[in-house]
């Protein structure tokens, strides 16, 4: 027998009986910050690949949806949150071996980036809104400048998307305190996320039916990716110690098994996957709409229960005989 | 880098819990939280049994995961020494230092947001006073100290009796240490 247990109170908010600090606030800004990430890194490698024909959609329109849905995530951050009023000591220093401090600056930095890929192809993308813009001197002159300069924008935009992108993943793996995200790939595979639910976006939204399915394609690629850096995820940590081995048992017949394999695996990857080899060979397209929405589907659950699993795998965890509501009876 | 080390002897220790409710006086810690507990290890087979008792806290890293991943330098460590605080006016909430804890010794200060956790008692370490916990010890089972003085008691007792830090294979190198 060996029986480890506490014998005192401990009922620490968020920390006990198990660890359950961040819920879907923090998820849905992992997803939001990775679709960002995709969205700017799409725009701008059709930009620089010169693809304004085969891809309109994604050239000249498709840039504008990046600080909508970073400011979204941004919000659900905030709302995680404990102590609101001191959101701006993140910019009040940087703490080069934190992922998170690293992250908040590179934030900083993609707003401004968003903003010129937005206006350099705003004429082409949005006519009416450029119109109004034209109407003033300072418009005018900045849409001519970011026109003029649109390659070096989108070429300046891809590094910066991509470390927006690496950075949601690379902040987990950096917990060496919680063995289930104590892989590298987790950067990576969070990176081909992003790309991927942003390649699904412009298969969802491009009218182009040649932009759609060159999109689906790159989709296609994307997945199999993300299901090569999943297979490695797993290797990784089964051929880990211990305690990342006991971690991997919440997806290998533990509590977190289903919502793995069918909901995150077969849902949200395999099963767009067949989707999509099947609209490249002219499946109807009412079905084929499915794919690119289990796509982002997929990407969100793949934050959400990385982040659940995560925080529940533990170095320590004592089983308390402490019930919280005896607390309640002192004020009876 | 001082190291401030806590010893304790868990061949004495009794379980008794007053370090738990001297921490909570001393640094009022509001109801429903705690900074420390008390853990029962039990080993073997009936009738072949042994006990141990363990008063647990923030082991107060030297290598602490908690101060490398804080994005705000909230989570410090204390004038050069191995003490790890939290700085209320820098810390956002975000709760990544609480995620990066290996020992779950960090609690979110309610109602404030604030994130929490054992001091060492600093402000008693900086008179010269022992941590209000070691000082309540009815079986002076608890040693405070520094590591840095080879004739403190922390280190005459670490260099003669046999001890254990909880989970070393962490890389945190803690500084709470066990007699066993």
């Amino acid at each position: 027998m060996q029986e480890e247990l506490l014998v005192t109170v401990r009922s620490n908010a968020l920390i006990d009986p198990g660890l359950h600090i961040w819920t879907w606030e923090v998820a849905m800004y992992l997803f939001l910050g990775g679709l960002t990430a995709g969205v700017m890194i799409f725009a701008a490698l059709m930009t620089v690949l010169r693809k304004d024909d085969e891809a309109p959609f994604a050239t000249t329109q498709l840039a504008v949806i990046a600080p909508v849905v970073l400011s979204l995530g941004m919000t659900t951050l905030f709302l995680d949150l404990e102590h609101k009023l001191f959101v701006f000591r993140f910019y009040t220093s940087f703490q080069v071996l934190s992922p998170m401090s690293w992250g908040a600056w590179i934030l900083l930095v993609i707003y401004p980036v968003s903003i010129l890929q937005i206006l350099s192809t705003l004429r082409a993308g949005y006519p009416q809104v450029a119109s109004l813009a034209d109407g003033f001197v300072i418009g005018r002159r900045i849409m001519d400048w970011c026109e003029a300069h649109r390659r070096e924008i989108a070429m300046t935009a891809i590094p910066f998307a991509a470390a927006l992108g690496i950075y949601t993943g690379i902040l987990l793996s950096a917990f060496s305190a919680r063995p289930f995200w104590s892989s590298g790939v987790l950067g990576p595979l969070f990176l081909v996320s992003g790309l991927s639910t942003a390649a699904a976006l412009v298969a969802l939204a491009a009218r182009q039916h040649s932009e759609r399915l060159l999109f689906t394609r790159i989709d296609l690629v994307l997945i199999l990716v993300e299901l090569a850096l999943v297979a490695l995820f797993i290797i990784n940590l089964s051929t880990g110690s211990a305690q990342h081995i006991e971690a991997l048992k919440s997806v290998t017949g533990g509590p977190f098994t289903l919502i793995f394999w069918v909901l995150f695996v077969g849902i949200g990857l395999v099963i767009p996957l067949l989707l999509e080899l099947l609209e490249i060979r002219g499946l109807d397209r009412r079905i084929a709409v499915i794919a690119p929405v289990l796509v982002l589907l997929g990407g969100y659950v793949l934050r959400q229960v990385m982040l659940d699993i995560g925080q529940e795998s533990t170095w320590t965890s004592y089983p308390t005989q402490y019930n919280a509501e005896l607390l309640n009876r002192l004020h009876d | 880098m001082t190291r401030f080390a806590m010893v304790i002897d868990t061949r004495t220790c009794i379980g008794c819990g007053d370090c738990v409710v001297a921490c909570k006086t001393e640094n009022k810690v509001p109801e429903g939280l705690n900074r420390d507990w008390i853990v029962e290890a039990t080993n073997g087979t009936y009738p072949h049994l042994t006990t141990e008792f363990r008063s647990e806290r923030c082991n107060h890293c030297s290598n602490a995961t908690c101060v490398t991943l804080c994005p705000t330098g909230a989570s410090h460590h204390w004038k050069d020494t191995n003490i790890v605080l939290v700085d209320p006016d820098m810390c956002t909430g975000c709760k990544a230092c609480i995620a990066a804890c290996p020992y779950d010794a960090r609690l979110v200060m309610h109602p404030d947001g604030y994130i929490d956790k054992c001091t060492f008692c600093h402000h008693r370490v900086e008179e010269g006073l022992d941590p209000a916990c070691v000082s309540s010890c009815p079986t002076r089972c608890m040693h405070f100290g520094s590591l840095d003085d080879p004739g403190s008691e922390v280190s005459r007792l670490l260099r003669t009796r046999k001890y254990k830090v909880l989970v070393p294979e962490t890389g945190n190198e803690p500084n709470v240490y066990y007699l066993i």
